[in-house]
């Protein structure tokens, strides 16, 4: 009743909302620490990475093509057409990041997709909500990779535990929303097919970037 | 230093820089709209990609082993509308059973 937070909400009102999220950014920070450790990537290179790519998707995607034994490029590449979409995300909370460029630049690194999907669960795009999520969801990812990587030493060989699937079924969940669209579901057929078809005939990263071209199926009427 | 640093760095370099795109350089405009329906297809065309590389894929060969069980054991699970961490213990454990057995 005529508290100014019923309307202007603030970054902690942003945290308490990721609050029930929670428990995702950790365990898939666990995750990503206990298989960039006994994978080789190294405990300390997967700890920055949280920091600064700070991306699930993409994280995983980079770890799993280099685990396979993939070209660095590959992994790159497969890492940075995934986090492509955060131009676009970026795009549509661009007006709501108040002050200078140095400060909206760091602030805008709050924004992955849970935090900019609670933000704008009110109808309109809210900052305090964007930056309290991402900040609280920051904090967890990176103390959840340290933890996991401080677990993976135990494990010696990895792939015998059968993580080389656990990958694809992560890729797999996470591919689940978007192909409730007939465009998505067909570019992602697509997609397949050229993997599978190069499988045989590329070195092991190759197929995966050749087969996003599958995209450009966004350009058809 | 080796891969994994490279990695680091130029992926994040990249991220950082997609995030920024918006509130930094481009303020209130949009894409336009063929850029952004090609950009919408990346994340499941990368996605699914990355399923097919990790459960057929082999150095220059389509392998079928104990990862198609496990991944077969995980898209039940998603059907079930299993948590994805669930889904990724399904994978994991069945994978390592027929590795075991086999």
């Amino acid at each position: 009743m005529g508290d100014p937070t019923d309307s202007q909400p603030r970054i902690r009102d942003g945290m308490r909302a990721a609050l029930p999220l929670a428990p995702s950014p950790i365990l898939f920070g666990l995750s990503y620490g206990v298989l960039a450790d006994a994978s080789g990537f190294g405990a300390v290179a997967a700890v920055v990475m949280s920091a600064t790519t700070f991306a699930g998707a993409a994280q995983f995607a980079s770890l799993s093509v280099l685990d396979a034994g993939g070209t660095v490029v590959a992994a790159v590449l497969a890492a940075v057409f995934l986090n492509a979409r955060y131009a676009a995300i970026s795009l549509t909370v661009a007006s709501i990041f108040p002050g200078g460029k140095l400060r909206r630049l760091v602030e805008s690194q709050a924004i992955v997709d849970e935090s900019w999907a609670l933000s704008g669960k009110r109808g309109r795009f809210e900052w305090p909500i964007l930056v309290g999520a991402g900040m609280l969801f920051y904090v967890l990812w990176i103390g959840s990779t340290a933890a996991g990587t401080a677990i993976g030493g135990v494990l010696d060989d990895p792939n015998a535990l059968g993580l080389d699937a656990a990958f694809a079924a992560l890729f797999l969940a996470m591919a689940v929303p978007y192909l409730r669209e007939r465009r998505a579901r067909q570019a992602a057929a697509l997609a397949a097919v050229i993997t599978l078809a190069l499988t045989p005939f590329a070195p092991i990263g190759v197929p995966l970037i050749v087969a996003s071209a599958a995209c450009l199926l966004g350009l058809r009427r | 230093m080796n891969s994994a640093w490279i990695v680091v760095a130029l992926v994040g370099v990249a991220t950082i820089a997609f995030k920024a795109a918006g509130p930094v350089l481009i303020g209130r405009r949009s894409l336009p709209p063929h850029v952004q329906s090609v950009v919408d297809l990346l994340a499941p065309v990368m996605l699914i990609a990355l399923v097919v590389t990790q459960t057929f894929g082999g150095d220059e060969e389509i392998t079928v082993d104990a990862r198609v069980a496990g991944v077969g054991a995980a898209v039940v699970a998603i059907w079930l509308r299993a948590h994805v961490i669930i889904a990724m213990a399904v994978a994991a454990a069945v994978t390592a059973l027929v590795r075991l057995v086999a």
